[in-house]
């Protein structure tokens, strides 16, 4: 773990390793950072592999700040007693435009492809790009699916795509670059709701096909 | 309760306010003013907190009118504020001082003769629905009170707290030649060449008409050089970032920029250089110093 400068009020943290074991190490340092989190600590952003420190410069140096985040590297993991949730059911129509493409690349039949995509545990390791927006990784899918070469100016909301090793499904409509394989009716943002993002950091999810 | 009534809504006005922090994991940007100091400014001047609800307004072409008392200031971009009213010639007003109306009277603020964005702020603050904490409109996720438009009729919130003593402060001093933006080094600075990261300093670069609440696209004559090839795991962005695409031309992160992104990040800007980035217009040329 190294902890990399990002200007006067942020420093980011950076893990080492293969994808999956960086965005692990990532997800349990971000797990005991919330735990003992100071009141200076602005905001913790998970990424593919980092995790991204806000704070308040004028309540806590940036040295203090760093110190507390290579502190957490060391320290125990906290004691999580209860067991993790049962992962999120989201139910797909899997008839999404690029879904033959994609299988064809993978060389994989379309019910394969379902099979496999639906047989996965998925884990989201970060959001972004949109509010609610979640990257799913999951160590049963070891694919990667290239970004459309040409984005679609719209992608519906609840559709459910793919770009590198993520499935990610769209909270609403917007201009999208991910091969689009199937589509949703859960809503993923909903900003009335508490919590009004249905796919969070850490949540695990798993599809069903309709 | 009082009510600002929207005559003429301008090309972008917004309500903004200190934004909506800690909400990344979710996805949800920070947002808020662009400027943050000069709405706080505009704020104090009225006797609100800091992060009180105004108005951004961009390149000016508002005007407002009041149907009770309203104590308002302006900040930001120099430019021209006329109070209207009934049966006399428009009255010349100035920005960063407060203002007093009456029932009836209007409020212009002009285009700017420098900068590109005002801040509004009343007397207890812009009444709108909030949304997780904020009435920020964040043109990027599409979240907050939409953009003004003609006819919009804007609550006036309770006075709180005393008016402050002073009642006009001076305008961030502007010198002549390029904008100096201060900045740290980025997280990762090591993905271009030490002749890239001398070049961000010493080149003279220019901000292009590629600019809005999300960031400032930079011109200069040459791009800036990886030394790292491939794409960068997506991570957490701050505002003030300076984001270079495949292209080498950098963006200046502002208040609506994306949660996480792909490209690597060379510097930050600090606070101040921030609010700078925010008040840049089309053809401004800019220079990046070390910050810190």
């Amino acid at each position: 773990m190294r902890v990399l400068g990002c200007g006067p009020s942020a420093l980011l943290v950076e893990f080492a390793g293969t994808d999956a074991r960086a965005a692990a190490a990532a997800a349990a340092w971000l797990d005991r950072a919330e735990t003992a989190r100071p009141a200076a600590v602005t905001d913790l952003v998970p990424g593919a592999r980092t995790v991204l420190i806000t704070f308040d410069p004028a309540a806590v140096t940036v040295a203090a700040v760093r110190a507390w985040a290579m502190g957490l590297d060391a320290a125990a993991a906290p004691a999580r007693p209860e067991s993790p949730p049962a992962p999120l059911r989201i139910e797909v129509d899997y008839d999404g435009e690029d879904l033959p493409a994609v299988a064809a690349a993978l060389g994989m039949t379309v019910p394969a492809l379902i099979t496999a995509h639906t047989a996965a545990l998925w884990r989201c390791d970060f959001t972004g790009f949109a509010p609610g927006f979640g990257y799913l990784r999951s160590d049963g899918w070891a694919h990667t699916v290239p970004r459309l070469s040409t984005p679609r100016t719209r992608v519906p909301a609840g559709a459910v795509g793919l770009a590198g090793p993520y499935t990610g499904v769209y909270p609403r409509a917007t201009a999208g670059g991910w091969q689009i394989i199937g589509r949703t009716a859960a809503v993923l943002w909903d900003e009335r709701r508490d919590p009004p993002a249905l796919i969070r950091p850490g949540r695990a999810i798993g599809f069903v096909a309709r | 309760m009082t009510l600002l009534i929207v005559r003429a809504p301008g090309a972008l006005t917004t309500v903004q306010d200190g934004g909506r922090p800690g909400l990344g994991a979710f996805g949800v940007g920070r947002s808020g003013a662009a400027d943050l100091p000069a709405l706080g400014a505009a704020n104090r001047l009225v006797g609100n907190d800091p992060g009180a609800a105004g108005l951004e307004i961009t390149a000016g072409g508002l005007t407002l009118a009041v149907t009770a008392r309203a104590i308002l200031a302006v900040t930001g971009a120099a430019a021209p504020v006329l109070i209207g009213r009934p049966g006399q010639a428009p009255l010349p007003a100035g920005t960063h001082a407060r203002l007093v109306l009456r029932a009836g009277d209007t409020v212009t603020v002009g285009s700017p003769t420098a900068g590109l964005r005002s801040y509004l702020a009343v007397r207890g603050g812009i009444v709108a629905e909030a949304v997780l904490g904020s009435r920020a409109y964040d043109s990027h996720a599409g979240l907050g009170p939409a953009p003004l438009r003609a006819g919009d009729r804007l609550s006036v919130g309770a006075a709180r707290g005393p008016l402050p003593t002073v009642d006009a402060v001076p305008p961030p001093y502007r010198p002549p030649g390029p904008v100096e933006l201060a900045v740290w080094p980025g997280p990762r600075a090591d993905w271009f060449t030490p002749a890239a990261r001398r070049l961000l300093l010493a080149q003279r670069w220019r901000a292009t008409a590629a600019m809005d609440r999300v960031g400032v696209r930079l011109a200069g004559a040459r791009h800036l050089e990886r030394a790292v090839a491939g794409e960068l795991p997506s991570e957490g962005m701050v505002t003030g970032a300076v984001q270079v695409p495949g292209d080498g031309a950098p963006v200046i992160f502002l208040a609506d920029h994306p949660v996480t992104g792909g490209y690597p990040v060379i510097a930050v800007l600090t606070a101040a250089a921030v609010a700078r980035a925010a008040q840049l217009t089309p053809g401004v040329a800019v220079r990046f110093v070390p910050g810190g």
